[in-house]
């Protein structure tokens, strides 16, 4: 080792293998956002998918409720180096909202309320990967954590994971979202430690 | 929302240096702020972060953000540090790191919560705790003729008022406000009530929604959801309330 923190040792090792590189374990669930918190109401509420030629597909709040919805447990990282893990989520996969949404998109902008937006593959959402989840650890999802209804990319940095969310549009070029924008990677797999942009 | 342009090329931002202690200030009991040399440093704006990784003889590291509590000033990085209970980070940074020892920093990171000099407008920063750090990056860089500031100041007690004395000076400055609430024990003499902060401690001639100062809230996640629903309540635009949070949030 070519560096070393002088009387640095630090916790106890026994790493977690499900922990990624540079990531510490929380038992409480940190909110991060780069606004105010938005509450929407279910009345007002709706999910829209966008394809390239303009083509729009929504769901009311009902209409999401009455989608086949499944009950997921995953680990959740954040980019500011908490991971959490065993998280309970109740939501509707994507693989179920795009089942019939025609495009050759190869890329998503996710859009939230409140202005928010983030930047994934559409690879990355589907293949069981990623829910529109309205559920916590068996209630209602809270607003601070993103309620009425957020995505759920639990392979991604948490960052990709929209709270507020309203809208995907599907783009056949990549674009960067907010936080990407301001120098944070453009895919974000903790597992790579794909922190910022050039990692 | 534009592209932001922030200090250093990506390569210079994301390289680990090292970064060698010069000088401890305690603050508080709980509080030190932390003087850097950190060769080649790029340079960051007040309300930026850093991240600081401490490295163990067998190779484990330990990193986590810290906000600058001080504008650019060539290599110089200065850091105000709470000490967290258990906290493997900030525990070591506040009791252990002496004076030229050294740890390893990159950044600067965050290009949102920043305050540029030259920006039009009034700022209203609303810090709980410690979350007053990067606010005073901010109130540090304000130049004698830039816009007015106010800042709103939440902390349990007075015992836990950091940069204390400096923010006495700087609240006898033209142009900037100072104002303490205390949450569980305020001093003799304190008009307010204790309690948690509430809109009347927000409300004030020349900082109401139709002012639309650009407001910075950073402190604790619960404090921060309080303080930016207030805001909210009493018409600030929700685009122009920029939050900063940290520490964990209850269940």
């Amino acid at each position: 080792m070519d560096f070393v923190t002088r009387g640095f040792q630090g916790r106890p090792r026994g790493r977690d293998d499900r922990l990624p590189p540079g990531q510490y374990l929380t038992g409480d669930f940190p909110v991060l956002s780069a606004g105010p918190t938005s509450n929407v109401d279910h009345d007002e509420f709706e999910l829209w998918v966008a394809t390239e030629d303009g083509t729009r597909h929504a769901w009311s709040w009902a209409e999401l409720m009455a989608l086949p919805a499944e009950t997921v447990t995953v680990d959740i990282h954040c980019v500011t180096s908490w991971s959490k893990l065993d998280t309970e989520w109740r939501g509707v996969s994507l693989d179920t909202l795009l089942a019939d949404v025609e495009t050759a998109a190869d890329f998503a902008m996710v859009h939230s309320y409140g202005g928010y937006t983030t930047n994934l593959p559409l690879e990355d959402l589907l293949d069981g990967q990623a829910w529109v989840a309205y559920g916590y650890d068996g209630d209602d999802l809270r607003p601070e954590h993103g309620g009425p209804a957020r995505l759920l990319v639990p392979h991604l940095y948490f960052w990709k994971s929209a709270k507020w969310v309203r809208g995907i549009e599907l783009m056949l070029e990549d674009s960067p979202g907010f936080w990407e924008q301001l120098g944070y990677h453009d895919y974000g797999d903790p597992w790579r430690e794909q922190r910022y942009q050039g990692d | 929302m534009a592209r932001a342009a922030v200090p250093g090329g990506l390569s210079a931002r994301r390289a680990w240096r090292e970064a060698t202690l010069v000088e401890r200030r305690p603050e508080t009991d709980s509080a030190v702020t932390l003087v850097l040399d950190v060769d080649g440093w790029p340079g960051h704006l007040p309300g930026q972060h850093v991240d600081v990784r401490l490295t163990a003889p067998d190779g484990y590291t330990a990193t986590r953000s810290y906000s600058v509590s001080a504008p650019e000033c060539g290599d110089r990085v200065e850091l105000t540090v709470q000490r967290v209970p258990d906290g493997e980070v900030s525990t070591f940074l506040t009791d252990g790191l002496a004076v030229g020892d050294a740890v390893r920093v990159r950044g600067p990171v965050g290009g949102w919560f920043v305050w540029r000099t030259g920006q039009p407008g009034p700022v209203l920063l609303v810090a709980g705790g410690s979350g007053v750090v990067p606010l005073m990056a901010m109130l540090r860089a304000r130049d004698p003729g830039a816009p007015p500031f106010r800042l709103v100041y939440s902390v349990r007690g007075p015992d836990e008022v950091i940069y204390r004395d400096e923010l006495a000076v700087l609240a006898a400055t033209e142009g900037v406000e100072v104002r303490l609430v205390h949450t569980r024990r305020a001093p003799d003499g304190d008009g307010r009530p204790v309690g948690r902060l509430r809109e009347s401690d927000l409300a004030a001639p020349g900082w109401t929604g139709e002012d639309a100062p650009t407001c910075y809230v950073c402190g604790p996640t619960g404090f921060v959801e309080g303080a930016a629903d207030l805001l909210v309540a009493l018409g600030h635009a929700a685009d122009r309330i920029r939050t900063e949070r940290f520490g964990p949030s209850g269940p």
